[in-house]
This record gives structure tokens, C-alpha cells and sequence, in this order.
């Protein structure tokens, strides 16, 4: 048995939640006065004392994420890029037994989103299918990933999950992150929505994040759909499960995110639906109790909710985004996998988080060294061989201080006016900036 | 009083400040020049990223003049050897530097320095012609396996980047100055000007300081209380500061009634 298999086995959800039933506000404030948290003091968090010490609550997540994390969020976005599927997940939009328009975006098309999202600053992108062996393969993902890192330096996948041969396939595509929900931590319920299709392996699909981190994905992000069991017991099985990933892989940086279930062409409704203020309550308790832990929030929430949840605890949050493939472009009218609830642009969003004392990071990539500009990605710019100082001037570049690789090898500033760029070079342009 | 001659020297470098300064997180790029000019500092580190188009805030280089300082561009970011080497090789090509501040920080959270990477590429890097400076935690074993590669300095670090923690790692420094080849800089953590003299006092040969500094409410008058502690210490350490000891004795002898007649 695995160690996450094992470590949810022997958690104790319903007897902690019931001890932590009798918590008083005092026990409440005894853990917000502590260094470190151990699982029941997260499940006096999570209680009813707790609920009535919300906004005592929310003042320490706060103060505890802008000391861990600054006041910086980093905005990304989705890319559809396939809604084929075999799977029957009852609440989805994709799911196979429903007639909706299926589209798979080919090279251009995916080209053209990418256009699309780093126009409007975007440098880290999440590429999302459905699970479909024949259609969306292996080498259709691999290519997938190559074009999007020609694009910008930081690429995510949400897929179905793979072996750890195929997750060390992608990592040397340029994957840097994975996001993978296990919809619901209770395998009794997860029994019951995901009735065909090879996602009904409910352990193949815990022991992925292991099997990803392992094969050197760098950010792997977790979460629990939001709606489809009791919320307090899922957010306990997250925190043992980040936990677990922060604990066994410390080249890793781990997230959780909080999709809640919206309408999709499914019709599905929720059996466990989550408030607005069970939702922030979970948000404070996993913040509490993993400091370091990113918290992921995304459009299907309306803006006044991301809003008000953006300086409490989220470190990340998509913006402007389509669940369509295609649909930043030109829609097609294929199916959504749900419905977006903040259709802001990503510069509404960035402007109102300006105002609630937030930047936006994630535009330049700056957390990783200088992803790679591939110029290969703007060939339209370059249809034929360039002088360099006639490129970077094309590009607005200031040449005094620029340093420049090519094709993975520096050139030396005295050859830069000898230089001359072929198209399908591989450039990457830096330059000295503050530092310690 | 220290004479004229004391002198930091580097790879044959001389340098009259002892006090090294970085430049990341200030509020503007005068704001770092004022500081960095106020803290009489002459090696100045930078970090090197993506260019971003136009130039609307201009180049930090711009605000620093390199016949003034040494610019030492550092390898941050990088997660292991392998990506140091080639911001360092980058940085030399584009004629910013042969020096460079090896960094190798794979761990998201605390930025602590990888002892295996940095040896890794410090060998390479040295082997290349280039003028090492590591970043490394206070560890003696390390710092010695560094300077038998040929690296320029080590730079131990008084406690995690960023913290103001000071000198946490006491007693590992006192090892790596006690053994030392090579200049050891304190790096990292040193939060006020006491901290940058503790490290002085116990025999360092230069402290590099940077959040400190640029995150103070008035950086360019931190910037030169820093300096005074750097030079405090520096003075002390040449003056011989007395050991500590483990009781009490007083400054009048108790015994000097004997030698009375």
C-alpha cells in the first residue's frame, strides 16, 4: 500500500470532527496562537467555535500568507485544448453519454489560443484534455506542451492520470506543474460518480501526484471538487494529502485548489453543496495549517467572492478564461466542461487586485530563471534570417546591457553584430536586473 | 585604528569597504543607487533575468557605474549546477562578468544553497577561468572542499536569506574563518548593522547585505549604519577583541593587594 493510501486509511476524520464539535472559542484562539498545527487542532479550525471566530480567523491566515508569500498573486490561464472523453464522471460536461459538439484543437489552433493568452501578459499556462487514449495521446500532449513552451516559460497539464514513465516523458517536453483532482477523498462516493471509463481507479488516481513529483514535476497542485461530499472531511483528507506531497518531495512546491461544482451540460446537482462561508472558512483552516502551502482559486467563482478570498490565503487564480476548446478564438460551439462566473479580463482582474493591495505576478516568469524565449513560436516575426541587433531593436529591447543565448550557447558581445538569426533558432534574451 | 592598508582583496582585487551590497528589493532603482553609494560598498551584486521589452524604467547597469563598483551578477534562480553554469557563461559572453556570486537555491521555500550542485559548478566554473564566489550554508567541510577547487571566496550564511536573522550559524562561521584559505564573507540574513559587526568581531573578511538594507524605511541611512557596523567590527577584530570566558573576573585584579608594599 501506498503512503497516501495508508496515511487516508488510518485518518480518523469523523472522530476528530466530532471531538472538535466541543471546541470552544478559547481552544480556537490556543491554536491560532500556535507555531505549528497538527491535524486536530485543523479540525478546531474547522469547527462550529471556529465559525464564530471568522473573522479572527481570516485577520491570522491573512497576516500568515502575506508573510509567507508576499502580496503577490500570479494570474494564469486554461487552454482547452481537447473535450473528447471516456469517461462517465456524473457532474461533468465532457463526460462521454451526453451529445455535446467534441473538438480537438489542432497545431494552429493551439497557436493561436497561445497568441491570444500571452498578448494579454500571461506566462503560465494550464493545458487541459479530457481522457481519451485515441485521440488525445501521448505524443499529442508532448507536442502540446512543446508549442506552449515555445510560447511562455511556465506550462502546467490537467489530464488524466499517467504513469510515472509517461509523467518524466512530459517533464522533458517542459511540464513544470500538474494539476490533478481527485474529485472526492471518500471512495465509497467516488465509486458512485465515476461510473465508466478507466478513471473509476480510484487509487491509480491518488497515487498520481506521488508518481508526477517524482518524475520531477516541480509544482504539482491537488484539490477536491467542491459539492460532492462533506466538505470539513475533505479538506482534512487535502491536508493530508498536500502534507504528505510537501514532506516527500521538497524540490516540489505543492498547491491546493477549491473547485467548486458549477453548471455544466451534465445538469448535475450537488448532493454536498458548499457556501460562500464554508468555502473561506476551508480556504482559512488549510491556510493556518500549511503556510507554505499555494491555494488556488479560479473564474467559477464570481469576482466579489475572489475578491474577498484573494488576501485572505489564494496565491494563485486563473483570469479570463474559456473551458471551451478553442474558445478564446473562435468558440466553435464546442461544449464547456462549466460555466465561468467571472468573465473579468485579466487586466480587470489585475486592476482590482492593485486596489486590494495585490500585484499581479506571473507576467514575466521571473520565479524561474529566464524561461526560455524560443523565437521559433513568432515565425511570423522572423521569415527570414536577421541580423540580432536588427531583431532585438524589432523587439524593443535596449541592446547595452542585453545578454543573448542562442540555440542554448551565449554569444559573445563582440559578435552580436555578426550575428545573424535563422528561423527556428532557439533565442533567449536577459539582462542584469536587482538582485542580492 | 585600522591604517590605510587594511584591505579587502579578491582574486588579487583590493577593495577598501568590506561591506558588500546587494540590490534586489528596493523601491526604485535611484532609491538603490543612493543606498549602494551611501554604504561606501564597491562590490555590488545583480541577479540576471528575462529582458522584458522597451525601456521604460532603464537598465540597472545604467544606475551603477562600473569604473565605481564591481558588478557581481549572480547565478539566483538557478536549481542546479547545471543552470548556474550557464547564467555564468551568459553573463561572461555578454560582457557583464568573469566573477560571479554562485548560486544554487533548489529549495522553493527557504532558498537554501545545494552544497552538492554548488561544488559541481564551482569546479567547472573555476576550471573555466571564471572568479567563483559561493554561496553556501556555514558548513567547514563544504567551504574547505570549495577553496581546494580554486573558488575566490566562500560565502557562509548567518541564517536563511531574507530572515534578519543575524548570526545563527555562529559557531560553523568561527570553523570556516578559524580554517579559512580563502576571504569568507558572511551572506545572508544579517538584519541589522550589530549583526554586520558580530561577523567583523569574529574575524570575517567582508559581510554582503541586501534586504536589510533595501527593505529599511529610510534604506541610504541603514545603508550607512551598516557601513559604520562593518567598520566597527573590522576594528575591533584588528584591535583584538578580548575572548570570552566562562566566569566572571574582574577588571581589578582581586589579588592586587599582594604587589602593594
Amino acid at each position: 500500500m501506498s503512503r497516501i493510501r495508508d496515511l487516508l486509511c488510518r485518518l480518523p476524520a469523523d472522530a476528530l470532527l466530532a471531538r472538535a464539535d466541543g471546541a470552544t472559542e478559547g481552544d480556537v484562539r490556543a491554536v491560532l496562537a500556535k507555531d505549528a498545527l497538527d491535524i486536530k487542532d485543523l479540525a478546531v479550525l474547522l469547527s462550529p467555535a471556529a465559525d464564530r471566530l471568522l473573522e479572527e480567523t481570516a485577520r491570522a491566515a491573512k497576516e500568515l500568507t502575506a508573510r509567507r508569500f508576499g502580496r503577490a498573486i500570479l494570474l494564469y490561464a486554461p487552454i482547452y485544448l481537447s473535450n473528447e472523453c471516456v469517461n462517465v464522471c456524473t457532474y461533468c460536461g465532457f463526460r462521454r453519454d451526453i451529445e455535446v459538439k467534441r473538438v480537438t484543437l489542432g497545431r494552429e489552433e493551439i497557436e493561436r489560443e497561445l497568441g491570444y493568452l500571452t498578448d494579454r501578459g500571461f506566462r503560465h499556462l494550464l493545458l487541459v484534455t479530457g481522457e481519451h487514449p485515441k485521440i488525445v495521446t501521448m505524443e499529442f500532449l508532448e507536442e502540446a506542451v512543446r508549442i506552449a513552451r515555445s510560447h511562455v516559460p511556465s506550462v502546467s497539464i490537467e489530464v488524466e492520470p499517467l504513469s510515472a514513465e509517461h509523467y518524466r516523458r512530459l517533464v522533458d517536453a517542459g511540464v513544470d506543474g500538474v494539476t490533478l483532482y481527485q474529485e472526492t477523498y471518500d471512495r465509497d462516493l467516488y465509486a458512485r460518480y465515476h461510473t465508466h471509463g478507466p478513471k473509476k481507479r480510484y487509487d491509480w488516481r491518488l497515487d498520481a501526484p506521488d508518481r508526477a513529483a517524482a518524475a520531477g514535476v516541480r509544482r504539482m497542485n491537488i484539490g477536491a471538487l467542491l459539492g460532492l461530499a462533506d466538505w470539513r472531511r475533505e479538506t482534512l483528507a487535502l491536508a493530508v494529502h498536500a502534507g504528505h506531497l510537501i514532506r516527500s518531495y521538497w524540490r516540489t512546491h505543492v498547491s491546493v485548489s477549491f473547485p467548486r461544482i458549477r453548471a455544466a451540460a451534465s445538469h448535475f446537482d450537488p448532493p454536498y453543496p458548499v457556501t460562500d462561508r464554508e468555502l473561506t472558512r476551508m480556504i482559512i483552516a488549510l491556510r493556518l495549517f500549511l503556510p507554505d502551502v499555494g491555494l488556488v482559486l479560479s473564474t467559477r467563482e464570481r469576482p466579489a467572492v475572489r475578491d474577498g478570498l484573494a488576501p485572505i490565503g489564494i496565491t494563485q487564480m486563473s483570469a479570463g478564461s474559456r473551458t471551451e476548446p478553442g474558445g478564446y478564438i473562435d468558440g466553435k460551439g464546442a461544449e464547456k466542461q462549466f460555466d465561468v462566473d467571472d468573465s473579468r479580463s485579466p487586466e480587470e482582474v489585475a486592476r482590482r487586485l492593485g486596489e486590494l493591495g495585490l500585484n499581479r505576478s506571473g507576467r514575466t516568469g521571473r520565479r524561474r530563471f529566464m524561461g526560455e524565449i524560443v523565437l521559433n513560436g513568432e515565425k511570423k516575426v522572423l521569415g527570414e534570417a536577421t541580423p540580432l541587433l536588427t531583431l532585438l531593436e524589432r523587439l524593443e529591447f535596449r541592446t547595452k546591457w542585453v545578454i543573448v543565448e542562442r540555440n542554448g550557447e551565449p554569444v559573445p558581445r563582440e559578435e552580436y553584430a555578426a550575428t545573424v538569426i535563422e528561423p527556428g533558432d532557439r533565442i533567449e534574451i536577459a539582462t542584469p536586473m536587482a538582485g542580492g | 585604528m585600522s591604517d590605510r592598508t587594511d584591505s579587502l582583496v579578491i582574486a588579487g582585487r583590493s577593495f577598501r569597504s568590506r561591506l558588500l551590497v546587494g540590490t534586489g528589493k528596493f523601491a526604485s532603482l535611484q532609491m538603490m543607487a543612493d543606498a549602494v553609494k551611501a554604504s561606501g560598498g564597491e562590490i555590488v551584486t545583480v541577479s540576471l533575468r528575462r529582458a522584458e521589452k522597451g525601456a521604460r524604467t532603464g537598465n540597472i547597469l545604467d544606475y551603477l557605474d562600473p569604473d565605481r563598483y564591481l558588478i557581481l551578477p549572480n547565478t539566483s534562480g538557478a536549481r542546479d549546477a547545471e543552470e548556474a553554469i550557464r547564467l555564468a557563461r551568459l553573463s561572461r559572453a555578454g560582457g557583464i562578468s568573469d566573477w560571479i556570486k554562485l548560486e544554487v537555491t533548489p529549495h522553493p521555500m527557504h532558498l537554501l544553497p545545494d552544497g552538492v550542485e554548488t561544488l559541481k559548478a564551482a569546479e567547472i566554473l573555476v576550471k573555466e577561468g571564471f572568479t567563483v564566489l559561493p554561496y553556501i550554508n556555514a558548513d567547514p567541510v563544504l567551504a574547505r572542499r570549495l577553496a581546494e577547487v580554486g573558488t575566490a571566496t566562500v560565502m557562509p550564511l548567518g541564517s536563511p536569506i531574507g530572515t534578519n536573522k543575524g548570526v545563527k550559524t555562529r559557531d560553523s562561521i568561527g570553523i570556516i574563518i578559524e580554517e579559512a584559505t580563502v576571504p569568507v564573507v558572511v551572506d545572508a540574513g544579517l538584519g541589522a548593522p550589530s549583526h554586520a559587526a558580530e561577523s567583523m568581531e569574529m574575524g570575517a573578511d567582508a559581510v554582503l547585505v541586501n534586504t536589510a538594507i533595501a527593505t529599511a524605511e529610510d534604506p541610504c541611512a541603514m545603508a550607512h549604519a551598516f557601513r559604520l557596523g562593518v567598520e566597527a567590527g573590522r576594528e575591533a577584530f584588528l584591535a583584538g577583541a578580548p575572548r570570552e570566558k566562562e566566569r566572571a573576573e574582574a577588571s581589578s585584579p582581586l589579588t592586587g593587594f599582594l604587589d602593594e608594599r
